[in-house]
């Protein structure tokens, strides 16, 4: 038998944006051309010296890179076992990772000569850090965002309102984050000639996952020498949350040809994976189609597209990136659950131990980093994404503990 | 040859333009469908479009958006628009149906299940509006064999290098989509489709049908004079959707729709 070849993880997609079995491109006709544009345009831009610096000059100055990466000296302690880092992107201007993102594609919109910007939004980090890069470049801006979000998420209203962009309430379907994409790409359909797309996550069809995951390595290659310059080795395990998974494809991908750095994908499991009511598709869901690519994704056996839960609304979405459907049956990620109950705990420990209000999302990866490090020895390591803060989550939690603020 | 192959030739022996309307199938109730795919046959139609209901509509208008939401509230799934077909076949043999709506609901019951079961019920020809040709070739492969034919769509913006591409992999008939956006949405422009259409006629012998845009007697009567086939869909939705609360005024409204259309089409 010939010897089974490793897999280079980096050179993934091939040319059509396949994962594998995931990823690609199924959308109308009518965006056809527009992608082949923005994918004509993002090869050639990642190859621009002019445009390469100045991206990497936003990030150091706009968005304040590069983000520390933190030894959780106290929580380690009192957790016991494996030695717990955090990578501090809950340190970027506008407060989360999304950002390294929206400055990435609002510099190629503006190459492209876009001057209207799109954005779909859940909880509204995205849709901020959209606005806030359509402020800074002058560009117009419309956001997408559910009914329920919209209820549920005032005060990034607000902030979007503030930056100048148009929120756009989305009424259809489930009224949150999936039909604020559907309304989004009907939008894009409408106004192609004038206008670019910001997805903020790594799915959607070819090359939105690459090119979100190429704007958000940034993440892992920061890491990955800070860790080294401060432990004198690579992590041993890498841990974030993942709900559509830019994040967590940020942090992985420059680690992904380590064989000796496992990583896990942290799913919201909501009440429980049992309960129904989760946002769980890579732990619990089944392959499909949706919003441009092939994927995991939570549907009934007739292939409708069921909703979600999840106390964390950056990770209440039914589908998930496609290549973090592909590292899931290659093995080379480990992709896990935590409980709203558990995330919440974990809330509330890294605040009173550290002093770091985490997002209620990046909760999630603290909460199974916890319970990890507890299986590993304490000459270990563990690198924790702290992908936002939590002052956006206030309200949420108050209201789990009965108080209205 | 298939069905709708047949109706093509039948129709250009006899100089008739094609009449293809587009209803979602179980909304408002699903009951009312196949009654409705009768009474269009009556008032003009030559080939019905049954929109498959999906949660996701991407490339539709609030007005199909809507009409899906309906048909799923009453539990409507692909299977049950399969039986949809089976039971419109038991009185019309001849004219050709075609399901349109998205991946999904196939890719989950599996192509090859789906190929059998919907040759078995007698669907014509298959749209899935989010699958272009690039990603088509499983799909085909089951397709085809049963004499399934599988319609895609052009756009405005679409290249003549694709368009060589998508008519070399379509069989049946080819859609364009007569304008950059959703269903339901704007006014087509007459003049834009007349050179669209002559251009799509450079790559393939296959008939052009347009939709999108189409919203009265008018605008078919101007489209007819470019296509081999008139789409139309949101105007008679909107109509369902006014009557849904009395459902057996539907049929006779959606055909007095169709026959004024059908009559504009065939002055020309």
């Amino acid at each position: 038998m010939p010897s089974e070849q490793p897999i280079d993880f980096t050179h993934m997609p091939d040319a059509r944006g396949h994962f594998g079995p995931y990823g690609g491109l199924f959308v109308s006709e009518t965006l056809m051309e527009p992608l082949q544009e923005l994918r004509d345009a993002y090869e050639k831009y990642l190859q621009d010296a002019d445009f390469l610096a100045e991206l990497d000059a936003d990030l150091a100055n706009y968005v304040g890179r590069p983000s520390p990466v933190y030894f959780a000296e106290r929580l380690s302690r009192e957790n016991g076992g494996a030695r717990i880092y955090l990578k501090r992107e809950d340190l970027n201007h506008t407060g989360a990772h999304k950002v390294n993102n929206t400055i990435g594609q609002a510099l190629l919109a503006k190459r492209m000569g876009k001057r209207r910007i799109i954005a779909e939004t859940g909880a509204g980090q995205h849709g901020v850090a959209t606005a806030t890069v359509a402020a800074r470049l002058g560009l117009e801006c419309v956001v997408y965002m559910g009914e329920v979000d919209i209820a549920r998420q005032e005060a990034n209203v607000y902030r979007m309102k503030l930056l100048g962009a148009r929120v756009e309430s989305v009424s259809s379907g489930s009224k949150t984050l999936k039909d604020a994409l559907n309304e989004a790409m009907r939008d894009w359909v409408t106004h192609i000639d004038n206008t670019f797309y910001i997805i903020g996550t790594v799915a959607g069809p070819h090359p939105y996952p690459a090119m979100v995951r190429d704007f958000q390595a940034v993440i892992g290659r920061e890491a990955r020498v800070q860790m080294q310059q401060q432990t004198g080795a690579l992590p041993d395990a890498l841990v974030a949350c993942v709900g559509g998974g830019s994040n967590a494809i940020g942090l992985f991908h420059p680690f992904l040809n380590d064989a000796s750095v496992a990583m896990y994908g942290v799913e919201a499991a909501g009440d429980g994976l049992d309960s129904g009511r989760h946002a769980a598709p890579l732990c619990a869901g089944t392959p499909g189609v949706l919003h441009g690519n092939r994927t995991y994704l939570m549907e009934d056996p007739n292939g409708q597209i069921i909703e979600t839960h999840s106390i964390s609304a950056g990770l209440d979405y039914p589908g998930v990136g496609p290549e973090h459907a592909w590292l899931k049956d290659v093995g080379r990620v480990g992709y896990v659950a935590a409980t709203d109950d558990e995330a919440l705990a974990a809330f509330h420990t890294l605040t009173r131990v550290e002093g770091i209000i985490p997002a209620l999302e990046s909760s999630h990866a603290v909460a199974y980093a916890l319970k990890l490090a507890r299986e590993m020895d304490e000459q270990q390591t563990i690198l924790v994404n702290l992908s936002g803060r939590g002052d956006k989550d206030m309200h949420t939690v108050a209201a789990r503990d009965g108080l209205k603020i | 040859m298939s069905r709708i192959s047949d109706r093509f030739k039948q129709l250009e022996e006899r100089g008739r333009v094609a009449l293809i309307p587009f209803v979602t199938a179980g909304d408002p109730g699903p009951a009312v469908t196949v009654p409705l795919m009768h009474t269009m046959v009556e008032a003009g139609a030559d080939i019905i479009e049954l929109g498959v209901p999906f949660s996701d509509p991407m490339a539709d208008g609030p007005v199909i958006q809507r009409a899906s939401e309906r048909a799923l509230e009453q539990g409507v799934c692909l299977r049950d628009v399969l039986g949809m077909v089976r039971k419109f076949r038991e009185r019309d043999e001849a004219t050709p149906v075609v399901l349109m709506g998205y991946l999904n609901p196939i890719e989950v019951m599996g192509y090859e299940a789906f190929a059998l079961a919907a040759a078995e019920a007698g669907v014509d020809g298959v749209l899935t509006v989010d699958l272009p040709p690039e990603e088509a070739d499983d799909l085909l492969s089951s397709l085809r064999p049963r004499n399934i034919d599988p319609i895609f769509l052009m756009a405005p913006t679409t290249t003549d290098e694709r368009m060589q591409h998508i008519c070399d992999t379509a069989s049946g008939f080819v859609y364009y989509v007569s304008v950059k956006g959703i269903t339901g949405a704007g006014h087509l422009a007459v003049g834009d489709v007349a050179a669209k259409t002559a251009q799509i006629r450079k790559h393939t012998r296959l008939p052009v049908g347009v939709g999108f845009g189409i919203k009265d007697a008018n605008t078919a009567q101007a489209v007819a004079q470019v296509a081999d086939a008139v789409i139309v869909g949101s105007v008679l939705v909107q109509r369902i959707e006014e009557l849904r609360e009395t459902p057996d005024e539907i049929a006779p409204a959606i055909a007095m729709i169709l026959s004024s259309m059908r009559q504009a089409i065939d002055l020309i």
